[in-house]
């Protein structure tokens, strides 16, 4: 007779909270051998396979887990590979409780949570790595055309690795002096460690892909020349812009961009400051403006700089913020404070012109505005003060308006992001694709990959002429 | 090879004149653009002005001020500059003005050279005063000399040139000739003196803001600046400003952030390197 699976996932060691904030190393520690395993059982095999439809690259996940429940890891790891170039990163920071567990069927029985399929990922992407010297990697006979990428972010080091694995030759352009985008300069080190993004890049790079690092295109390479150049590009720019709330006090110093503060940290290491060159500022006490990803990885990092208290400030409240529940709930445990229903109005200074302080005002939510989540509405006379001698706004990003200002003939929408066919990632300019969050606005990293995945399948069609929008 | 340091001159204490193999940057920089260079994998980002370009090098000049540009000013011909990314930031709006006044002071002359040497090239008439310390700060007046249809180089202590400021200079030339605009660039002091000076005098004056930077490429917004009361980025809104739009003060604070740091910094340097004074 058939065992009823554990209702609930394995668990995953995870370093404990007051021991993790007093460093940069990885939260989560990974699953074991023997906890894969068990937790691949918990995956029925069924027939209808709905995880995979909700994965934005259609990984045949219980192709890979029926691998691991054998102990073919090897294996496995060539299934995730044949749909996933970056399997150590997606299974570190995908929102797999929205994408392939939400459809999980293990997860639909009353009482039971999905198979853990992001943590079965990430074991198979780091069991390859730590056994496998030489992944075997199957590269079609060379095409003879050749591509340029913009952008060595998810959707670019995505695209460059399928049209590579096609047999392209394949040349990405980084404006940064590392390779990995969002993967280098915004995620931090223990949601995602960086020797995992280079071996992720190395990896790429195998596949014969040349990266150019500090090549900014439109600047250090024309535009009209790419054109000449290549047969076909993808712009994979990312939305790299920090937005500002733009109230008074804002260039008060000790106000940062989430922007700022994260590169710092993480793509310049200043957490090792002065053995790094680049410093930022330690806040004893800090607020972090805004509810997503950003603000977590905010508020978790000025937390292990050593800030005494670190509050998170939200317009809405916690029902409607937009942060993974897996990342709120570690900041929780971590002893960061949320003060929702809450708005900045001013920033307040002292004479030296550093922040001390945030006025701010109490929100309550009214009906659905266009993102479908109740508008929030100031409430008249409610105005308080937050002491704080670090202010980190993280509200969002635009279009990145580095390269676009070059590019000129690219039709671009009212918020400044790139017209692509959301399929195809065809733009209005002829051989020009685009996708990521250049095209979407601020998305996800797997979502920036899909479309760089998809735009790889349509280049590639173009270039053989089966395909052409122009 | 590309990033390697072709030559090395000493310019004044602790100034010195590179000039550094890159293809790229040689063939698309213009005047007013700047690079960010790294030095070493702990090394951060900084900004630096292109002062010249020749065939497939460009020109840089630097002033030790902090650990990075005290590792850059020890580091010698033919060795390799870690990073180096450009052109970055607008060119200067050249065109065919007339008269021309340029103000330079410090390793800002540098900046200026280029600029000097493009609206000459438009057939404009240059005015130029040129100001330091003393006589040895005052670098590239040879390059300058040659250049400028009037020169006057003002000194703090009288060592050369006139004993003053560079507005004393820029008020000898106003007044007896008609300036269609002019370009200040120098320690931001001093561009805000010259901004001030602008204004009263009716002039256009254009300055090259040098507020701290991370990415340079738009993505930080560390280099925010009040101009005419709008945000802009230093990076790739300028770096090049109507001086006298320019929050001076705010600009000058937010200079100021990381004194501490840098001072923490450059000490931890010297602790493994020794005196810095030979420089």
């Amino acid at each position: 007779m058939a065992v009823r699976p554990n209702p609930k996932k394995t668990l995953m060691p995870e370093q404990e909270p007051q021991e993790r904030i007093k460093n940069f190393s990885e939260v989560a520690l990974g699953y074991t051998e023997e906890q894969a395993v068990i937790e691949s059982r918990r995956c029925l095999q069924c027939p209808a396979h709905p995880c995979v439809s909700g994965c934005p690259v259609g990984i045949d996940i219980p192709g890979f887990i029926r691998e691991v429940k054998e102990g073919r890891f090897d294996k496995a790891a060539r299934i995730l590979k044949l749909y996933n170039n970056l399997p150590a990163v997606c299974g570190r920071v995908c929102p797999q409780e929205v994408q392939c567990e939400e459809k999980c069927v293990v997860g639909k029985i009353p009482g039971s949570e999905p198979v853990a399929i992001g943590r079965l990922e990430r074991f198979v992407a780091d069991w390859e790595a730590a056994n496998v010297r030489d992944p075997r990697v199957e590269i079609a006979p060379s095409k003879g055309g050749k591509i340029a990428v913009v952008g060595s972010g998810p959707a670019g080091l995505t695209a460059a690795a399928d049209l590579a694995k096609m047999g392209y030759s394949v040349d990405v352009f980084e404006t940064l002096h590392k390779s990995g985008g969002v993967l280098v300069y915004g995620i931090p080190e223990f949601r995602l460690p960086k020797a995992i993004v280079e071996r992720e890049v190395k990896y790429i790079e195998s596949l014969s892909v040349r990266i150019h690092l500090n090549t900014p295109i439109g600047k250090a390479i024309s535009v009209d020349e790419l054109l000449q150049e290549y047969d076909a590009i993808f712009l994979g720019i990312g939305a790299g812009t920090p937005k500002f709330m733009k109230i008074e006090g804002t260039n008060l110093n000790g106000v940062y961009s989430a922007n700022e503060f994260l590169t710092r940290v993480n793509l310049m290491k200043a957490y090792l400051f002065p053995s790094y060159d680049t410093p930022v500022k330690k806040g004893s006490q800090v607020v972090v403006v805004g509810g997503g990803n950003v603000a977590m990885d905010a508020a978790r990092s000025a937390l292990r700089l050593g800030a005494k208290q670190v509050k998170v400030i939200y317009r809405r409240t916690e029902q409607e913020m937009p942060a993974r529940r897996e990342e709120y709930l570690h900041a929780v445990e971590e002893g960061i404070q949320f003060m929702w229903l809450t708005q900045p109005i001013k920033y307040i200074g002292d004479e030296k012109g550093r922040v001390v302080g945030a006025e701010c005002i109490s929100m309550e939510l009214g009906e659905p505005d266009e993102s479908g989540r109740r508008k929030p509405i100031p409430i008249e006379d409610s105005r308080f003060i937050v002491e704080a001698d670090m202010i980190i706004e993280a509200i969002g990003t635009d279009a990145n308006r580095f390269l676009l200002s070059e590019f000129k003939g690219l039709s671009l929408n009212k918020y400044g992001y790139i017209i692509a066919d959301s399929e195809t990632g065809a733009t209005k300019l002829r051989k020009v694709f685009a996708g990521g969050d250049i095209v979407t606005g601020a998305a996800t990293v797997i979502e920036a990959m899909g479309a760089g995945k998809r735009a790889a399948y349509w280049i590639d069609k173009f270039l053989s002429g089966e395909y052409n929008p122009w | 090879m590309k990033n390697q340091i072709l030559r090395k001159t000493k310019l004044a204490p602790q100034v010195y004149d590179f000039v550094v193999e890159n293809p790229e940057i040689a063939k698309r920089a213009k005047p007013g653009q700047f690079i960010i260079v790294r030095i070493g994998e702990k090394g951060e980002r900084i900004p630096l002005t292109i002062a010249d370009i020749y065939e497939n090098s460009f020109r840089m000049v630097v002033r030790a001020v902090g650990k990075t540009t005290y590792q850059l000013c020890m580091m010698n011909e033919n060795d390799l500059l870690t990073d180096v990314v450009g052109p970055l930031g607008n060119p200067s709006e050249i065109e065919h003005f007339g008269n021309v006044m340029l103000v330079g002071g410090g390793v800002g002359i540098a900046t200026l050279l280029p600029i000097a040497k493009e609206l000459k090239r438009h057939q404009n008439k240059l005015f130029v005063v040129l100001g330091g310390r003393s006589k040895e700060y005052v670098i590239m007046l040879d390059e300058f000399q040659g250049l400028a249809d009037e020169l006057i180089v003002t000194t703090d202590d009288g060592s050369y040139g006139l004993k003053g400021v560079v507005t004393d200079g820029m008020d000898m030339l106003a007044n007896k000739i008609k300036i269609d605009v002019a370009w200040a660039v120098g320690p931001t002091v001093m561009m805000k003196f010259c901004a001030l000076k602008a204004k009263q005098l009716g002039l256009k004056l254009w300055v090259s803001l040098n507020p701290i930077m991370v990415d340079g490429t738009g993505m930080c917004g560390a280099c925010r600046v009040t101009i005419d009361g709008q945000m802009k980025f230093a990076c790739v809104d300028g770096p090049e400003f109507d001086g006298t739009k320019v929050d001076w003060e705010e600009l000058l604070i937010r200079l100021a952030q990381y004194r501490e740091e840098e001072q923490k910094s450059l000490k931890f340097f010297e602790e493994s390197v020794g005196d810095l004074s030979w420089l």
